[in-house]
């Protein structure tokens, strides 16, 4: 399988407009994922499926996660003149990390014996802007796995065949996966 | 005159008994279980109708794929929010009389569940529970024993007067609310806590 960033200079050859970036991960997994943007997603998707090298033609798992807003304190180091001479000082520093909904896909290449390619897509917030390109037409298998995700996290598919609550019943209210979820209430 | 009887009864094959004895040695014998299972505790339950562990040595051994022919219903499982009202509904197309077994902790009171968003605190909320067997899923052993505790309550119910069964009883009720689907949660009577056995 060509390396991550092998295949990130594919996409951005392919598709010029798009951004497309490298998430680390820091676990002992050590599996790094792309995120897209949610504009050029699916044209992506089809390019990682049908492009010869690459042919990822098997969505093995998507998921939902939640990055609700939280605050994050840092150490900066900060510059101050202290009894008049200038000095570099560490201080505390908060800042507020974006809230915003994420579909995580792993994809595989049945053809070619490679994967997994681990892919992202972000919606804007968590409250309005909740709408991602669903990657149904692409890989068959994100029906039901894209609808479970709409009905426990409240992620809109937007191109999605059938979009409707698969685990819990139809006239429920909220998304119970939702890190602010509160049970019954 | 012979002080002695000319029949003895034991000598004739003649058994002394009362009717209420003998129809309820004739119940707790015969108590066919309702074919159903919810999660990993069926396993248990299933292992416990193989040769092993053996449930026909109690008679219990008939599972039946109807509620209309089953007299006892085991919930061996989780009962999820979902599908609670269709076990409700079950219980109540059982003809009388009816038992019930909440088997493992998930059908005593949801378990390690029980916040969850979307399993039910206990079968016991809205059907009336005769025997818990507790533990996680429990053994068959445990199950058998459950069993063996519900065929010592069969035999002790009396058959006239204030205590006796509910199918005895033409004033009580067999069937029980079907809760429905809210907005959060599941709606509808839930059964007090004086109800519970």
């Amino acid at each position: 399988m060509l390396s991550l960033p092998q295949i990130k200079d594919r996409i951005t050859a392919a598709f010029p407009g798009a951004s497309v970036q490298i998430i680390p991960n820091a676990s002992p997994s050590n599996q790094p994922s792309l995120l897209l943007n949610a504009g050029h997603a699916r044209q992506i998707a089809q390019f990682l499926r049908d492009e010869p090298e690459l042919r990822f033609d098997y969505a093995s798992n998507v998921t939902g996660v939640d990055w609700p807003e939280k605050t994050v304190k840092e150490k900066v180091k900060v510059k101050k003149i202290i009894d008049g001479v200038e000095k570099e000082v560490e201080e505390l520093a908060e800042r507020k990390t974006p809230a915003f909904l994420e579909a995580v896909y792993h994809l595989y290449s049945m053809a070619l014996g490679h994967g997994p390619l681990v892919i992202r897509l972000r919606t804007g917030n968590r409250t309005d802007r909740v709408a991602l390109p669903s990657l149904t037409p692409v890989w068959r298998s994100c029906e039901f796995q894209e609808r479970e995700i709409f009905d426990l996290f409240g992620i809109q598919f937007e191109g999605h065949p059938d979009l409707r609550r698969l685990l819990m019943w139809d006239n429920f209210e909220g998304h119970p996966m939702r890190k602010d979820y509160v049970p019954g209430a | 005159m012979n002080p002695e009887p000319q029949i003895k009864p034991a000598h004739e094959g003649v058994i002394l008994t009362t009717v209420e004895e003998l129809y309820n040695w004739g119940r707790k014998n015969s108590l066919w279980p309702l074919q159903f299972g919810l999660a990993c505790c069926a396993i248990e339950m299933i292992a416990a109708s193989m040769a092993r562990f053996d449930i026909a040595r109690f008679g219990a051994e008939v599972f039946r794929p109807s509620p209309r022919q089953a007299d006892l219903m085991i919930v061996s499982g989780t009962v999820t929010k979902k599908m609670a009202p269709q076990v409700v509904r079950l219980f109540n197309q059982m003809p009388e009389p009816k038992y019930v077994i909440a088997m493992g902790a998930c059908a005593i009171c949801g378990g390690p569940f029980r916040d969850g968003y979307n399993v039910l605190q206990g079968i016991d909320l809205y059907i009336p529970v005769d025997i818990y067997i507790p533990g996680c899923p429990p053994r068959p052993e445990a199950l058998l024993e459950g069993l063996m505790k519900l065929q010592q309550k069969i035999a002790a119910q009396c058959l006239t007067g204030p205590d006796r069964p509910p199918h005895l009883n033409a004033g009580a009720s067999g069937e029980y609310p079907v809760p429905e689907f809210g907005p959060h949660d599941l709606v509808g009577p839930q059964l007090a806590k004086a109800a519970k056995n």
